[in-house]
């Protein structure tokens, strides 16, 4: 009966692997194939991954150049706003705390709308690719002070603080001394995910582009909408390119790391 | 606090202005500040939001059947390849709702794999990519990722300890399950239930890849702004679902404490 | 070992109180001189104030207006923790997880921008000093608890502070390996010769370690006074249940002694008036002889705890008495025994 049970179990997750990868392994092949109504037998080719490349390269460099911007920008607001939040205790801290992650909440099109209607009249500023670096930094930053609060808060940064204050430390010193080397992890798994969900983010982006200001999902969008499927998979594929080595890269840092604790007498012990 | 004040600054003026403002555009059309019962009121809005709340439930019930049954699967055994599934469970975490789109076309678009399939079968090319039923598919796609994870985590602090109890008390496997197991996973179903909810309601690319004729919201929100230029309409249904996604989340915030990603 | 450790720090606080946000007052205006080089412990029960006391002498918490606090006479009250020089163990001994034991014990060093050369050799021969040469380059999550309590000790004392200030360094601690470092604390901070102010809430450390102990409640001081004082003299019921144990006895005072359930005790001060007694479980003895017994009662139960016996014994009162001797004894619960108080061990509070 156990065995039943689990081959069932085992064929049903199985099968949802399978609806999750088969379409990416599918557009994957689209975008190598020659010719996709007649499917492999016409052959691999990279053409179409040239051809995305000729038509499309200025969007990866652009998707590339917000998302490092937007990782700039969260590290700088983010950090120091993760800290103040980590060692206040005041209900307005909170307060700020839920505020901050409105725009995770609020559906991308509504943040996308309420910057068009607000700032929309400035010609040089809706133009440009600023604009987008701004929906993008809203959507981010919670992430960002996020991770970095979770791994703060983890510790007794009031004592730690307090002891290197004993030994004569300034502000600034125990915030580089101590304070940042020890939110190093929190730091490193909101850089992968802001700059994760920067490449991808759509909702946003598509209403706060331009012709001349265009992501690597808006090239997407077009692809899907106005050429011929291999060169949308080729594109896709280029996608993946980028995306899986950063996902990649989250699942290894999420993964525990084994511990060792120590018994009293000194001796260490593996856990 | 001063620490907070660049990313308070930088917030106030590019979300907290620009939501009061699109507050007001709402009411600054037309209709007035009746637009803002439109979403009720007027016929074919309110048809979008049914069908908007009736893809995201079905989504959400879809999803949480899957993960809930995969994820404790994964979570309680062992076997060779299982963090490899993992790891391909969950590797569609961050895709934007665009490229689900677009591989829901490869799946069921007129060449799709399963129109190809089901004409091997012999019965007819089943193409479903552009309707509801598409954009279903595709919103399952990108929440089965988050989901398992949650319900992966929650199931490793369930305590064995409960189930043992209740098989030393006779109870069947299957009531172990009932009994024991779902009750304890209560609380991050509900979360992550919510969370899936809120994700379905607000998210635009899937449906925009999948061709205009789909009638959710936040399609007749684009079309009202592209299209119509009726700024004042989508600003004030934007706002409704804005309302609506924020107080599902809090729901689901107020269940457990973090959230996973939303994109759409 | 060190040669040039500062001249010991004489600390004075004058009318210190602190009262936290919400009215609640947690220390009421406190006068406390510290004599330089004194080993002061500051004992009492959770809330009583002693570590907000602490923190005021260390400068972390600012007095409430009119506080002042003086080292060797001149007022710091207003400086902050960075610039009093003062070395700090804390309970949970925070140990920066970034730096290896090394690092933290050369933390104060790097900050006050010692020489490369001159710092390596005053972190060696502080490892030297506590025993952990062999830590040096180990991460703090690899520590054992007595280990970290060490580092913890290096690196306040790397700096020569003028005093050293300690919030229960002990209590994350299990019992056996308390014992040992109470000792060694002890030996260590005879040798250093620095004034030092500790904080606990365990009475047995506070015998070990103190030259004076002052024991709160409160907010307030009970008593202040050498070990030997308060252990024999407490001047407050509170003190005395505080410290070690204690019998407590009704009854009154009549012509010839206190009579009390069991019998009668040889006190003799009849212009007190009182109607409790009190003494400790070793001024009690049991006796053979009819002649010598004060009191008498049954055995209640007898705990043998390996050095000593302990024995309850009910003499007809609220609560059995409590007896210690560290005589081999035989006593059988229900067994009649005869007891003794010594009365230079009795106290009326």
């Amino acid at each position: 009966m156990k065995k039943t049970l689990f081959t069932l179990q085992f064929a049903f997750t199985l099968a949802v692997c399978a609806f999750l990868v088969v379409p990416v392994v599918l557009s994957v092949l689209a975008g190598l194939t020659a010719n996709y109504f007649i499917g492999i037998k016409s052959g691999l080719t990279l053409r179409w991954v040239g051809e995305v490349w000729d038509g499309y390269q200025d969007t990866i460099y652009l998707s590339i150049g917000i998302a490092l911007a937007c990782l700039a920008v969260t590290l700088v607001l983010g950090v120091p706003a993760a800290y103040a939040l980590a060692r206040t205790r005041s209900r307005l801290g909170r307060l700020f705390e839920e505020l901050l992650m409105l725009p995770i909440a609020v559906p991308g099109l509504a943040t996308a709308l309420g910057l068009i209607v607000t700032y929309g009249a400035l010609g040089s500023f809706r133009t440009s690719w600023t604009f987008i670096l701004v929906g993008h930094v809203l959507f981010t930053l919670p992430f960002m002070v996020r991770s970095v609060l979770a791994v703060l808060s983890a510790i007794d940064l009031k004592t730690l603080e307090e002891g290197a204050a004993s030994l004569g430390a300034t502000f600034r010193e125990r915030f580089f001394h101590i304070v940042l080397p020890n939110c190093r992890n929190g730091i490193l798994a909101g850089a992968l995910m802001v700059v994760t969900l920067s490449v991808g983010e759509f909702n946003m982006t598509w209403l706060l582009h331009t012709p001349f200001t265009k992501t690597l999902p808006v090239g997407l969008a077009d692809a899907y909408a106005s050429l011929r499927l291999e060169i949308g998979s080729a594109y896709t594929l280029v996608f993946f390119m980028m995306i899986v080595p950063l996902l990649l890269a989250m699942q290894a840092i999420a993964a525990p790391r084994t511990r060792r604790f120590a018994r009293d007498d000194g001796k260490l012990e593996t856990m | 606090m001063t620490l907070l004040l660049p990313a308070a600054i930088f917030f106030a003026a590019f979300f907290i202005l620009p939501m009061c403002r699109l507050f007001l555009v709402g009411g600054s059309g037309a209709m007035g500040w009746s637009a803002y019962a439109a979403i009720v009121t007027d016929a074919s809005y309110f048809k979008a939001l049914l069908a908007t709340l009736g893809v995201a439930a079905a989504t959400t019930v879809a999803t949480l059947v899957i993960s809930a049954i995969a994820g404790v699967f994964l979570q309680r055994h062992r076997f060779p390849g299982k963090s490899l599934m993992v790891s391909m469970l969950t590797l569609p975490l961050a895709f934007p709702g665009v490229v689900v789109g677009f591989m829901v076309i490869m799946l069921a678009g007129r060449q799709g794999l399963i129109g190809v399939v089901s004409q091997m079968l012999g019965g007819d090319n089943l193409v479903f990519a552009y309707s509801l039923l598409g954009l279903f598919m595709g919103y399952v796609y990108f929440s089965i990722p988050r989901t398992i994870l949650t319900v992966m985590a929650a199931t490793e602090k369930l305590d064995p300890r409960l189930e043992e109890a209740a098989r030393s008390l006779g109870a069947s496997p299957w009531r172990v399950v009932c009994d024991v197991i779902l009750p304890g996973l209560k609380p991050a179903l509900i979360a992550a239930g919510a969370i899936c909810f809120a994700t379905a309601v607000g998210a635009f690319g899937t449906a925009f890849t999948l061709a205009t004729n789909i009638n959710v919201l936040p399609m007749v929100i684009y079309t009202e702004f592209t299209l119509s230029a009726n700024i004042a309409m989508s600003a004030a249904l934007s706002f409704v679902l804005g309302a609506v996604t924020w107080l599902a989340l809090a729901v689901a915030r107020s269940l457990t404490g973090p959230n996973v990603a939303a994109a759409g | 070992m060190s040669q040039t450790h500062p001249k010991p720090l004489q600390i004075s606080l004058r009318g210190c109180a602190k009262t936290f946000a919400g009215g609640i007052r947690v220390l009421e205006p406190l006068d406390l001189e510290i004599a330089a080089g004194e080993t002061l412990v500051l004992l009492g029960p959770s809330g009583c104030g002693k570590t907000t006391t602490l923190r005021l002498i260390a400068g972390l918490e600012q007095p409430d207006a009119g506080g002042r606090v003086l080292f060797d006479g001149v007022d710091v009250t207003r400086q902050g923790i960075e610039t009093r020089n003062v070395g700090m163990v804390f309970q949970s001994y925070a140990l920066f997880p970034n730096m290896t034991v090394a690092e933290n014990i050369g933390y104060g060093l790097r900050i006050r921008k010692l020489p490369k050369a001159e710092a390596k050799a005053r972190v060696a021969e502080m490892m030297a000093m506590m025993r952990i040469e062999a830590l040096a380059d180990r991460h703090i999550d690899q520590l054992s608890g007595g280990q970290r309590q060490r580092v913890a000790l290096a690196r306040a004392l790397a700096v020569r502070p003028r005093a050293l200030l300690l919030d229960e360094p002990l209590t994350a601690l299990d019992a056996q390996l308390r014992d040992a470092l109470r000792v060694e604390i002890n030996l260590l901070l005879r040798e250093l010769g620095i004034t030092t102010i500790y904080v606990t809430h365990d009475q047995a450390e506070a015998m070990v370690l103190g030259d004076r102990i002052i024991v709160m409640s409160h907010g307030k001081v009970a008593q202040a006074g050498t070990p030997r004082e308060i252990y024999h003299r407490p001047s407050s019921a509170f003190v005395a249940d505080f410290i070690g144990t204690m019998n407590r006895v009704r009854g009154e005072w009549r012509g010839d002694g206190f009579a009390c359930a069991g019998g009668r005790l040889r006190w003799s001060d009849p212009t007190q008036v009182v109607s409790e007694l009190m003494f400790r479980p070793e001024d009690v003895r049991v006796v053979g002889d009819d002649a010598l017994a004060d009191l008498e009662g049954k055995v209640a139960a007898a705990f043998f705890l390996g050095d000593r016996t302990r024995v309850l014994v009910d003499v007809g009162g609220e609560s059995p008495l409590i007896v210690e001797s560290l005589a081999r004894s035989t006593l059988q619960v229900g067994q009649t025994v005869k007891l003794q108080v010594d009365p230079a061990g009795i106290l009326a509070l």
